[in-house]
């Protein structure tokens, strides 16, 4: 890449790229960035540092301009304005396009059509003007120092093409090692994410060229946790995602409680095993987001890169309650265990006692069941969580175990056996 | 059917800390039914829980201690075969028990563990598997003359791939219609300690699967794993629904002469 004419830059966090990327729109002169969709970016949270520095970033890609024009969040990897519906959207741009740049024509109606041509007008004019693109990637080949976006709008072929200077932000985990691996991955990511059998608009680019595109090329490649990630045995496997979105699509959990619940730039469940890595377990929301599952295992199954994503899950559970070793900035450190877990913990344990000795089981049940007349309905404090909309299972007059012991196996009872 | 005077088989039953508890009938039916197929059923009376709660919820150390008594207690040579009526406790044994052992050793501390566990690992089935391939039956002699819709329990689904094979025992039953659920494959919300962790996506994942079952028109929504039959179950008694929850083996256990009561 560099023989090619692109500069390198490393980056070991959030704050050391945006550090990077701002010095370098700082040099071009200008003030304002075209953007393409990107995640490495909306996870350093790019677009606040720049504005800090009075650098204004256009987001162009449609969903992620609705976003932006909304002072929203992303809720989805693939499509992040999901949450919207289409009045909404009306709504946002005839109220917030003037304030940007072009605005929305008069009499903008919700028609898909509509829309997007109030997008196309508002971002043409951002495209020509716009001497610096920001852009992240979807793949890097190493053998070429090549860099690929996947795009399906166009939008991120102009940001590519057009400006004089071309910065791309770039998670360190994307190499791939020869073209002959890009074409996997350019089958299994459409395939996984939109379910097109070809992607429409695939960009490449290898440093720059003198006859055409941007004259400066930045590459900077980001850590921001990735290599502590990498150190885990179990859940370096989630250094595998290609972002294709497929364990959102399916996942219960995160099509009830939607994008936003998942505090991060990555929802759904490979956000519930990526956010606790990348940033750690210190957070209430990173801690609990390995919780965030029924560990049902339809992400797993539809995962084209095949992350075991309730092992990961079930991994970051044990570090959140028992602490453990983790890996921060290539350093071990021994991680206490999370607050706020005392009464599972003390539950955990009585039970494993009882599990211990069948005996205690065994007068545990007896109790439970001569006192069975007794059960409350409904219960107090945590087990509230069951009862506010379940019933709870009627304790039998006689367990298992007894019932065997009576009738010797079922051989003296009318009701089971031979 | 096999016949009684072929009887080989000698299977210790694992009905598993759920059905011991809260539903024997699933355990008295499990030992009807293969007694009737010739198997000859024992219960060791050292038996508790496999670990499977402290596992996924994060207690992978205090699982283990649960772990070795569930191998000590089962893996005996007497035994040719563990049957257990519940899919994820199957799924607990036959894909949790050898990833136990692989982070102990991972961890430093040897082979122990690994070897412990292995000789239930191979032989741990859950009752709809063994039924068809080990006993290579689909018609267990049932009678059970009622519209039932059949939920796949995700670790039965998707950890053991029991596929079709508790649909074949259930077409085969006598009298029995048998009705496809609209979204079978989704989660019913139990997921454990999932279900009080986030209550409120849990119950709306149980409404949903409780409406899909109704939808149907069934009297009954049969599982292979009664955790997630109390889920569903607690939340049909609540919203008073016409369907009821029965497992597979209490249907499967039914005949002519003794029907389920």
């Amino acid at each position: 890449m560099t023989a090619a004419g692109g500069t390198v830059h490393w980056a070991a966090d959030a704050d050391e790229a945006n550090r990077i990327v701002t010095r370098l729109v700082r040099e071009t002169g200008e003030t304002e960035v075209v953007k393409v969709k990107s995640m490495a970016t909306q996870e350093i949270g790019l677009n606040e540092a720049l504005e800090e520095a009075g650098i204004r970033a256009y987001e162009t890609d449609l969903a992620e301009l609705i976003v932006q024009l909304g002072a929203d969040r992303p809720s989805h990897i693939l499509v992040p304005a999901i949450h919207r519906n289409r009045g909404e959207i009306r709504a946002i741009f005839a109220r917030e396009m003037g304030r940007w740049g072009r605005p929305a024509p008069d009499g903008l109606t919700d028609s898909p059509r509509d829309l997007a041509e109030a997008a196309r007008l508002h971002l043409r004019e951002k495209f020509l003007r716009a001497k610096v693109g920001v852009s992240g990637a979807n793949f890097m080949v190493a053998e070429t120092g090549t860099l690929v976006v996947v795009e399906s709008e166009g939008n991120g072929r102009m940001c590519l093409t057009l400006p004089e200077t071309l910065i791309s932000v770039v998670g360190i985990e994307k190499v791939v090692p020869t073209w002959r691996d890009l074409e996997v991955f350019l089958q299994t990511l459409p395939r996984s994410s939109t379910a097109e059998r070809m992607n429409p608009y695939t960009s490449t680019w290898t440093g720059t060229t003198d006859t055409d595109g941007p004259r400066a090329f930045h590459l900077v490649l980001l850590d921001n946790g990735r290599t502590d990630t990498l150190a885990d045995e179990v859940g370096r496997q989630a250094l595998r995602c290609i972002r294709c979105s497929a364990c959102l699509n399916v996942c219960p959990v995160y099509e009830r409680a939607g994008g936003h619940a998942y505090g991060s730039v990555y929802p759904g469940p490979i956000g519930a095993i990526l956010s606790p890595q990348l940033r750690g377990t210190a957070s209430e929301i990173d801690a609990s987001l390995p919780y965030a599952s029924s560990l049902c295992g339809a992400c797993y199954e539809v995962c084209p890169v095949a992350i075991d994503i309730p092992e990961v899950l079930v991994h970051l559970r044990e570090r959140v309650v028992q602490g453990g070793e983790v890996t921060r900035r290539g350093v071990k450190v021994t991680l206490k265990p999370a607050k706020g877990h005392a009464a599972e913990r003390a539950a955990m344990r009585a039970a494993g006692l009882a599990f211990a000795r069948p005996g205690v089981l065994r007068a545990g049940l007896r109790l439970a069941s001569r006192t069975r007349r007794f059960h409350p309905r409904t219960l107090p404090g945590p087990g509230r969580a069951w009862t506010a909309t379940r019933e709870l299972p009627k304790v039998p007059a006689e367990s298992f175990r007894d019932w065997w012991q009576r009738t010797g196996g079922g051989k003296d009872d009318g009701r089971g056996g031979k | 059917m096999i016949g009684k005077e072929e009887l080989a088989m000698r299977v210790a039953l694992f009905p598993t800390c759920v059905n011991d508890t809260l539903y024997p009938d699933t355990g008295r039916a499990v030992v009807k039914l293969l007694t009737r197929l010739g198997v000859e059923v024992d219960f060791p009376m050292g038996q508790t829980c496999c670990g499977q709660a402290h596992y996924n919820t994060g207690y992978r150390h205090q699982a283990e201690p649960l772990a070795r008594r569930f191998s000590d207690v089962f893996g005996s040579d007497a035994y040719d075969a563990i049957v257990t009526p519940s899919g994820s406790c199957g799924a607990m044994v036959r894909e949790l028990y050898p990833r136990m052992g692989e982070r102990a050793r991972a961890e430093g501390r040897g082979d122990g563990l690994a070897r412990r566990l292995a000789p239930v690992v191979p032989k741990t089935y859950e009752l709809t598997e063994f039924l068809v391939d080990v006993l290579g039956v689909t018609d267990v002699g049932a009678c059970y003359p009622h519209k039932v819709t059949y939920h796949p329990t995700c670790h039965g689904l998707r950890s053991l791939g029991l596929g079709e094979r508790p649909a074949r025992l259930l077409r085969a039953v006598k009298g029995l219609e048998l009705v496809e659920l609209p979204g079978a494959e989704e989660c019913c919300g139990f997921g454990g300690t999932f279900a009080v962790k986030n209550p409120d996506v849990s119950a709306a994942m149980g409404a949903d699967k409780v409406r899909h079952a109704e939808s149907t028109g069934a009297e009954v929504l049969c599982a292979a794993d009664n955790s997630c039959l109390m889920h569903i179950g607690g939340t049909m008694a609540r919203l008073r629904t016409a369907v009821r929850p029965v497992h597979i083996a209490e249907i499967l256990a039914s005949t002519e002469e003794e029907p389920l009561s």
